[in-house]
């Protein structure tokens, strides 16, 4: 388990040393099913962690166990007091007439010019409401909202979900500024690493429990090792025969 | 002429500014019909207080508060929705209310008297309408931010369960008072109409809650009023004055929006001047999770 300080990402940007968070055997069950199973890992400080994994693998449920929203048993360790900032894959309701400067005010008042800039928006979209913004907008001031308090650690699920091909780079761009300018480190959530390869650091494949920890790079190094971990097939191997139940 | 209730058109402009407010933060939860359906369950505590010889608003205010909880536990424990729960409350806080309350008081408990309204009920909802207003405008904020997600409100620290409590208690506290200006079949209403006025027409939450507060008085002070001249229960002309607001609302909405559709061409991303892509060239592509598909 755990990065050592010595790994170096894809793009040979180095590691700061020491982990802001150590996740040690956490398990956590809903509805009477285990939705994680003896979870354990590191974020070291300064780091970009994806975690991906398919639907249904427990990825929301981590994020929401690390916000302490989710009863768990194990050790969440953070280094000191790290102060945290969220975006949720699923917002309940923006159809509301709150405008951006309202929303971001919630969170902490003040100037959000700079703020804004991080994430690649315009001064004047404070005084939209949240209704009139599009999926990208949205994304990138619930970003904005994440960061106002300048966090130790961003968590985010699914950064690309809601948002549509031709915004996502921008989204992928404002999480760049976020980690080169601030400095924060970044954990989130994603059941397609495709669009956001370049970014992470270090990967977690989770399905109820951590299946793989490493960086992207020896992720695809290892194809026999993605095959099996995402149910996927070579693409130069021959279609494989149907079976009976199929899947993974 | 008759003249005009003092006592009982003050209190109504009162209560009719907190329920706005109070209403406007329902209307965004999206329990514009819970509201409507706690408020008739006041009528029980009604009957159970005169019967038993206390202040009936006190009785009101114990069994919508109990019904909120209630609803309140209900909701956060089981996966019934919450207008399933409420549902089954009213009609039985309906049906019991009316069996309990004396005959002679029924009409004004179901439909309100602003005057029989006396100083004592004046202090009464000027007292609730300071609590109310300072209390929601404390929590707000907080609230809001629960609309939009849960987990987002925690993690700024929003203790979502005692904050959703806290105003379900506000609730219980104006309709209680309320309910002795346009009684318990429609002070329903003044909680919900003018905060449902005001969404059509607010494009920030200060106009929003501002507007359904000014509404919520406007609807309930010139209800009361006009009931005078007219000589007709102050509560249906509450509510009659609520909808026509309502009414106008929408249609202002109609046109605003016409206007602001208008020949354009399609929505894009809205971006800062100088924000340059900071992104690696892209490579060859990593797994995407598609269990039992071809590898992209």
């Amino acid at each position: 388990m755990g990065a050592s300080a010595s790994v170096r990402a894809e793009g040979d940007r180095p590691l700061p040393a020491g982990p802001l968070l150590v996740v040690e055997h956490l398990t956590a069950r809903r509805g009477g099913r285990t939705v994680l199973e003896d979870v354990s890992f590191e974020v070291p400080t300064g780091t970009t962690v994806a975690i991906v994994g398919p639907n249904g693998g427990g990825k929301t449920t981590l994020l929401r166990a690390l916000l302490g929203r989710v009863a768990v048993t194990g050790r969440i360790r953070w280094s000191g007091a790290v102060r945290v900032g969220y975006v949720p894959q699923k917002l309940i309701d923006v159809d509301i007439p709150v405008s951006v400067e309202e929303f971001l005010g919630m969170k902490c008042p003040g100037s959000y010019a700079s703020c804004l800039a991080t994430v690649g928006l315009p001064a004047a979209i404070l005084s939209e409401p949240l209704s009139a913004l599009s999926g990208g907008e949205l994304q990138r001031v619930l970003i904005a909202w994440a960061i106002v308090d300048r966090p130790a650690l961003l968590l985010f699920d699914e950064p690309l979900s809601n948002v549509d091909v031709g915004s996502q780079e921008a989204v992928v761009d404002a999480l760049a500024r976020v980690r080169s300018d601030l400095g924060i480190t970044i954990l989130f959530v994603t059941h397609d690493l495709h669009g956001l390869r370049h970014f992470a650091d270090r990967v977690l494949v989770l399905d109820r429990t951590v299946r793989f920890e490493g960086t992207v790079a020896e992720l695809r190094a290892d194809r026999a090792r993605t095959a099996e971990l995402f149910g996927l097939r070579p693409a130069h191997d021959p279609p494989a025969p149907p079976t009976p139940g199929g899947g993974r | 002429m008759t003249a005009l209730p003092w006592y009982g058109l003050l209190t109504a402009a009162a209560v009719g500014l907190s329920a706005g407010y109070v209403g406007s933060l329902m209307v965004l939860r999206r329990m514009a019909l819970v509201g409507d359906a706690l408020s008739h369950v006041a009528l029980p505590g009604l009957a159970v207080g005169l019967l038993l010889g206390f202040n009936p608003y006190v009785g009101a205010f114990a069994f919508v508060l109990a019904a909120a909880f209630v609803t309140w536990i209900i909701e956060r424990s089981t996966q019934l929705t919450v207008d399933a729960v409420v549902g089954v409350l009213f009609v039985l806080a309906l049906a019991v209310g009316v069996l309990l309350t004396p005959e002679p008081d029924l009409l004004e408990a179901l439909f309100g008297s602003p005057a029989s309204v006396g100083p004592g009920g004046l202090v009464d909802g000027l007292a609730v309408t300071l609590v109310a207003v300072l209390a929601t405008r404390a929590i707000y904020r907080p609230m809001v931010l629960s609309v939009i997600s849960e987990d987002l409100a925690a993690s700024a620290g929003v203790r979502v369960a005692a904050v959703s409590l806290a105003y379900l208690t506000l609730v219980s506290l104006v309709v209680a008072v309320g309910v002795q200006v346009v009684g318990t079949l429609l002070v329903g209403a003044l909680v919900i109409v003018p905060a449902a006025a005001a969404k059509l027409l607010g494009t920030n939450l200060r106009r929003f809650a501002t507007l359904s507060a000014i509404l919520g008085l406007g609807s309930a002070a010139g209800g009361t009023a006009l009931s005078v001249p007219i000589d007709v229960p102050a509560g249906p002309l509450v509510v009659l004055l609520g909808v026509a607001a309502f009414a106008i609302a929408w249609v202002a909405f109609a046109l605003l929006r016409r206007r602001a559709e208008g020949p354009t061409g399609p929505r894009t991303d809205r971006d800062a001047p100088a924000a340059p892509s900071v992104l690696p060239r892209p490579g060859p592509a990593a797994p995407t999770v598609r269990p039992g598909g071809q590898a992209p």
